[in-house]
């Protein structure tokens, strides 16, 4: 298999870096952003900023993926 | 009429609608074995999308999330941080498996081990173990629906009954349905579900505090430390946070059923723009932590947490609308339910009998072994979910550690041409057997990591040293793929 590019790998560790190893700074109540602790705010907004991550790493790993298409309906 | 009869009404219609869409689903068409494990690969993205979210939301992440913000509290932030990394992860994956999968045809996960390292052994392994963890994983779902339905129809069904009923009709779509029947009860299942959490997580809220806002302000003064890791608990901190978002992104969509589900896609694009959407869904988890959150300071000392949110729905609604939640929570075990009988049948006919014990077997007679088996393992869940054991408990709460073992198989099988059959064999006995061990020994967290992340550490450096000792080998995919694209 292909491997993926180095720009959709790099799009994808944004949002392992936001929510993942750097819990020890976001995991506070203070400030309390829109009625909600820091961390749930946190954790809600990047929920919201992961799919506009992959949708740039689709973005570049969409046209590298040739598509075959389906000859037969792949019935045997 | 008595709520007990409203409610009980309600959760009848749903799962009668949702049973009559499962057995439509499949009637016009010709199950073979291809069509009835993986729709015949024809599924586009909205019914890939329902059917992974089927898959993924089952009742433990329903009632496990309000029951662990309810009981644990922060720790229970951890679902909000691997449910969108797991997709994250499965851009990078599934497309590639669905291609391999439409080359060569595979229809299992073990399919994929059989093919890339080219030993049916492995293969016949890896179906083993994955079927040994998803039968306590089906054993849950029964018991949490058998939870539900008693709790929404005030008792008036007993936990027992409920689960035989349901259990029968989830076989008989499973049966004459295949993948496709599940896909379609995942659509009514979805929005049912879509809407009721939507509503109860910020209607109670609203209800009781006058919104979120009210409800954490009263929290930050009543139980501050609820709201920051490692919450109730002595030791679901910081590192285990991290262990245990890194194990369940990586390990979430080793789940043997999510290879099925990824064959049913029309095309690897449908599953790469899946992938980029499905976060979307987990938007409903903050919402069940809200509920569970709220119970802490509305119905303080329940015994068993899973119970919260039921509770509070029961407390604040009207009958109807419990009934309502009753249903969708009944739909929300057997969607997932029937993909796990599926794939575990399949496994086992396809993988494990054919080629170890009756290699003369012709598809047709692997589907029907496959179609007893729905019934056995049916009936075995059933037995064990009615008789159940507090051991299997323990070990199922972290089945997904013990999935996780196939990561490095399937990884580096697809992108690597230097693992080696040997290396995985050994990877995924290594990983399984410091799992089970760490998790029955309670361990689990150990040393502040979760159990499985360690198992998972010591699969991945044990395929790397037997990767290297063991010859290079001819084959996989990579070579196939680019001697076939020059075609």
């Amino acid at each position: 298999m292909r491997k993926p590019s180095v720009g959709a790998i790099l799009l994808a560790l944004i949002p392992f870096v936001a929510m993942c190893f750097s819990v020890s700074l976001w995991d506070r109540i203070a400030p309390m952003v829109l009625g909600l602790p820091f961390n749930f705010f946190w954790l809600i907004t990047w929920l919201l900023l992961t799919p506009l991550c992959m949708w740039g790493a689709y973005q570049l790993e969409a046209p590298r993926a040739s598509e075959p298409h389906r000859e037969d309906g792949g019935r045997p | 009429m008595n709520s007990s009869f409203v409610a009980l009404a309600f959760i009848a219609v749903i799962v009668s609608v949702g049973a009559f869409i499962g057995f439509y689903a499949g009637t016009r068409r010709k199950m073979d074995l291809e069509q009835w494990t993986v729709g015949d690969r024809g599924f586009g993205m909205l019914l890939v999308w329902l059917l992974m979210a089927g898959e993924v939301y089952t009742t433990f992440t329903f009632l496990g999330a309000s029951g662990w913000a309810y009981s644990k509290g922060a720790p229970v932030l951890y679902v909000l941080g691997y449910q969108p990394l797991m997709y994250v992860v499965s851009f990078f994956i599934l497309p590639q498996v669905w291609e391999v999968g439409r080359k060569y045809r595979l229809q299992t996960q073990a399919d994929f081990f059989h093919v890339r390292y080219n030993n049916k052994y492995l293969a016949a392994f890896v179906a083993l173990v994955g079927i040994i963890f998803i039968v306590p994983y089906l054993q849950l779902q029964l018991m949490g629906l058998g939870m539900i339905v008693e709790v929404a129809s005030y008792g008036a069904i007993q936990r027992t009954p409920a689960m035989i009923i349901s259990f029968v009709i989830v076989a008989a779509f499973v049966l004459t349905s295949g993948i496709r029947g599940v896909a379609w009860v995942s659509v009514l299942k979805d929005l049912l579900l879509l809407f009721s959490a939507v509503f109860v997580g910020l209607a109670i809220p609203y209800i009781y505090f006058g919104g979120i806002g009210g409800m954490f302000a009263e929290l930050v003064r009543a139980k501050p430390a609820h709201l920051v890791m490692p919450g109730a608990t002595t030791n679901l901190g910081h590192s285990w946070y991290i262990s245990t978002v890194v194990l369940v992104a990586f390990g979430f969509y080793m789940w043997p059923q999510f290879f099925g589900a990824s064959f049913s896609a029309k095309s690897s694009d449908t599953l790469r723009r899946n992938a980029v959407v499905m976060p979307f869904y987990s938007i409903t988890m903050p919402l069940m932590f809200f509920i569970g959150l709220a119970a802490t300071l509305i119905v303080p000392g329940l015994t068993n947490g899973d119970l919260s949110m039921l509770t509070m729905v029961r407390k604040t609604f009207p009958a109807w609308f419990l009934g309502l939640i009753g249903g969708a929570g009944a739909l929300t075990a057997m969607v997932p339910a029937g993909v796990m009988i599926l794939t575990a049948a399949t496994l086992f006919a396809k993988n494990m009998c054919r080629p170890i014990l009756w290699p003369g077997m012709t598809d047709q007679q692997v589907a029907k072994l496959a179609k007893i088996t729905v019934l056995v393992i049916t009936v075995a869940a059933l037995c064990s979910a009615i008789y159940s054991s507090p051991t299997l408990v323990a070990l199922l709460l972290v089945g997904y550690g013990g999935v996780a073992q196939f990561f490095p198989g399937v990884v580096l099988g697809l992108y690597s041409n230097h693992v080696t059959m040997p290396s995985v064999f050994a990877g995924v006995v290594t990983g399984v057997t410091v799992f089970v061990a760490l998790a029955l020994s309670k361990h689990d967290p150990a040393m502040g990591l979760n159990a499985g992340f360690i198992a998972l550490c010591c699969n991945v450096a044990i395929v790397a040293a037997v990767s290297l000792l063991t010859p290079a080998q001819r084959g996989g995919f990579g070579e196939q793929s680019r001697a076939s694209t020059g075609v």
